[in-house]
């Protein structure tokens, strides 16, 4: 039987357990959302396409499935273009959609025409233009093959309207065919011997895992690898929830604004096991003071993050879960008390703290406060700036992909839209967007969602009145010289009203939990506006490039 | 230094456009780059000559070419026992007065005289590089107008059985 390209399209999605799509219309895919009309195909209409990539990329995070987002040709595909490079710096799967103008029309610059294939190969694992309505059985299945194996990432799949109008016989391929395109799931055996002889004859091992644990799903082989060796743990920001944050092994976050605890374990450790982590310049400051006594064994399913930015020990190529599996019972309990008093009196001594002010809410206390209301259970999506940071580094997490977070492309304007694709994909779960005044203002619009669709999505915002990370950086270093980061903000009380929205703001300290709770509690979407000090800073600070056991904010060793 | 890397790729289109633009993108150059069907006109074969800094830099560009998609198999076959050959095209002014030079040098490279008109030559030379870098050597005193290469294909020889 024939059907159209519009028809398959759907039809494959099913096939692949899609549930639903994040989208948005246009001309150029019209006969698309015409076969969403009369299949009834679950789609949430989002208020800007950004919200859509976003969406699907929060729903893929929170759930590890791959998040599907739709867009028409042109303007509708570039307002896609911020949320595929943040999904593929944070290695997530998101398919792409995108409507594009007639295979005719192609390359005349026709009404609404953008080569989007071309603007987005750097920040795509792969792209498809589909040429034949015939290809695109083929290319669905090869894209989800692709975005969701191996080092996962966004694919995106342009259709031209005359492909999506046209027709085919219709089958479903069962497998793929991509000679080029075979990931390597097994660790090599003698280079896992290798790794499983120099743990034992470290004497202050270190895993800093990162989140290819979580894409790998190996959260459970970590935490067995951890408690049976004795080794403390820490991690970057897109690996936090692959470690129980309450772990006594846990040292917290390491890098710019990671724990001292964290930083001068790397520093002082004689052995580096980093697991699905790459290397980030946050993450290491000055390389060449980067784990300096340090023998490393890198694990990792993507080759070319073996040697890419520090000299590697023992490389290990494969999916991690595979990796630490094997690892494990060649591994003997651990013999590194000393190591591990050493690093529990950093602990003591440098934990995490700040200043309370006498008046104020101080930022790091509505963190607090919430990760008490919820027990360390909810699922939190952030913005960008210093709200993320105080996230990360006082939010405990209890529960595997609870926090969902631009970290490789820094995205301000992705922790509220990925929010709404985190609770489409967990109902039943409290979902909250932690939001800067500044962030929360980039992708505002979809208040509108959350409100038309009753999305009960929880945003708390840390209102400093502020561009806050940049007024720190220019208190830093550049003299107090507050360029352009002063805010003149909405109302934003009365602004999640005009849609409809529960909101409250929270001026003093002794009404913060009140109106938290109040929050929390509300049946549907709701906001809080938390006005909290204006000045405060991130703490511990590494200056940018320096070595990161030279910490802002932290006292003498 | 100067590698050679023959790559097997899927004959897609855009595919020149991904390693081309991962090239510029990471910061690496390329000196030149040919492309062709192969026997199986599903592949394509890339000769691509780089240009690197040292053998870390040239594992992680190889790496980050495998990551795409459609690159099936990179050899480096710098120093692999390989035949190697590029062809050029060199327009030069010929005046008559010259013209028995140029020709001469022509018959020695074994090079081809494809075109004639009253003021100018195309000359047609098939080599390995280092040839071709000669003959233009020689030719550029003569005027040379233009010149159009196509960049360096190879072949790695079948071991000799016994
Ligand atoms: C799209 C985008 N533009 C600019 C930046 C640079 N930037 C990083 S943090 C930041 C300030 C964010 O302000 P706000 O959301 O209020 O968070 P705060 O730091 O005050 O908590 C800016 C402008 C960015 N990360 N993303
Ligand atoms: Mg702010």
């Amino acid at each position: 039987m024939k059907i159209t390209g519009a028809e398959a399209l759907l039809e494959s999605l099913r096939r692949e357990g899609v549930d639903v799509i994040f989208g948005y219309p246009g001309g150029a895919v019209i006969p698309v959302y015409d076969m969403i009309y009369q299949k009834d195909f679950p789609h949430i209409l989002t208020r800007h396409e950004q919200g859509a990539v976003h969406a699907a990329a929060g729903y893929a995070r929170s759930t590890g499935k791959p998040g599907v987002c739709l867009a028409t040709s042109g303007p509708g595909a570039t307002n896609l273009v911020t949320g595929l490079a943040t999904a593929y710096m944070d290695s997530v799967p998101v398919i792409a959609f995108t409507g594009q103008v007639s295979t005719t029309m192609l390359g005349r610059d026709s009404f609404q025409e953008a080569d989007i294939t071309g603007i987005t190969m750097p920040i795509t694992k792969h792209n498809y233009l589909v040429k034949k309505v015939s290809d695109l059985p083929r290319i669905i299945k090869e894209a989800f093959h692709i975005a969701t194996t191996g080092r996962p990432g966004p694919v995106l799949i342009d259709l031209p309207k005359d492909v999506s109008v046209g027709h085919l016989n219709y089958s479903y391929p069962k497998t793929v065919n991509l000679p080029g395109y075979k990931p390597n799931y097994e660790g090599n055996a003698k280079q896992i011997k290798a790794a499983s002889a120099a743990l034992a004859a470290a004497n202050r091992p270190l895993i800093y895992a990162g989140g290819g644990v979580i894409s790998s799903g190996a959260e459970q082989e970590l935490l067995r690898l951890a408690e049976k060796t004795q080794i403390p743990v820490t991690t970057t920001l897109m690996g936090l929830t692959a470690f129980p944050s309450n772990h006594p092994l846990f040292l917290g976050m390491l890098g710019m604004h990671g724990t001292a605890a964290a930083n001068y374990a790397v520093t002082n450790c004689d052995l580096l096991l980093a697991i699905g982590a790459r290397f980030d310049d946050r993450v290491t400051g000055d390389i060449n003071a980067f784990a300096p006594h340090a023998q490393i064994i890198h694990l990792d399913i993507d080759p070319a993050e073996i040697g890419k930015n520090v000299r590697v020990d023992i490389p290990i190529v494969g999916d991690i879960k595979n990796i630490i599996s094997a690892l494990l019972p060649q591994l003997s309990p651990g013999r590194y008390e000393e190591w591990l008093e050493t690093v529990e009196r950093w602990k003591k001594q440098y934990p995490l703290a700040y200043q309370p002010q006498e008046g104020t809410i101080m930022p790091q206390a509505v963190i607090e406060e919430l990760c008490a209301l919820t027990k360390g259970d909810a699922i939190i999506c952030t913005e960008v700036g210093q709200h993320q940071m105080w996230t990360a580094q006082y939010y405990q997490f209890t529960r595997p992909r609870s926090l969902i977070t631009s970290g490789g492309l820094g995205t301000m304007g992705f922790g509220f839209p990925a929010a709404i694709g985190a609770q489409v994909g967990n109902p039943d779960r409290l979902v909250i967007d932690l939001a800067g005044d500044g962030s929360i203002q980039m992708n505002i619009q979809e208040l509108a969602t959350i409100a038309s669709y009753q999305l009960p999505v929880k945003i708390i915002i840390l209102n400093n009145g502020y561009l806050g990370m940049v007024r720190q950086w220019q208190e830093l270093f550049f003299e107090k010289r507050y360029s352009q980061v002063a805010l003149t903000n909405p109302d934003f009380t009365k602004l999640a009203e005009a849609y409809g929205i529960k909101a409250y703001t929270a001026e003093k300290p002794e009404e913060l939990r009140e109106l938290l709770q109040a929050v929390l509690e509300h049946q549907g979407p709701a906001l809080l506006n938390c006005l909290v000090h204006p000045e405060v800073n991130v703490l511990p600070m590494v200056p940018p490039n320096g070595p990161i056991d030279q910490m802002l904010g932290v006292g003498e060793t | 230094m100067k590698h050679t890397l023959a790559m097997l790729v899927v004959n897609q289109p855009g595919v020149m456009t991904r390693i081309a633009g991962l090239y510029s993108r990471r910061g690496y150059n390329i000196e030149s780059i040919a492309v062709g069907q192969t026997e199986d006109p599903k592949i394509s074969r890339i000769t691509l000559v780089v240009e690197t800094e040292n053998e870390a830099e040239l594992e992680q560009i190889t790496k980050q070419l495998y990551k795409l998609i459609d690159v099936i198999k990179i050899n480096d076959i710098t120093k692999d026992d390989a035949v190697e050959r590029e062809l050029a095209l060199i327009k030069v002014s010929a005046t008559s007065a010259n013209r028995a030079q140029i020709l001469q040098i022509v018959e020695i490279f074994r090079a081809k005289i494809i075109d004639v008109s009253l003021d100018a030559l195309i000359i047609e030379v098939t080599g390995t590089q280092d040839k071709v870098e000669a003959m233009i050597a020689l030719i550029k005193p003569f005027g040379l107008k233009e010149l159009v290469r196509t960049g360096k294909i190879a072949m790695v020889r079948s071991a000799v059985q016994s």
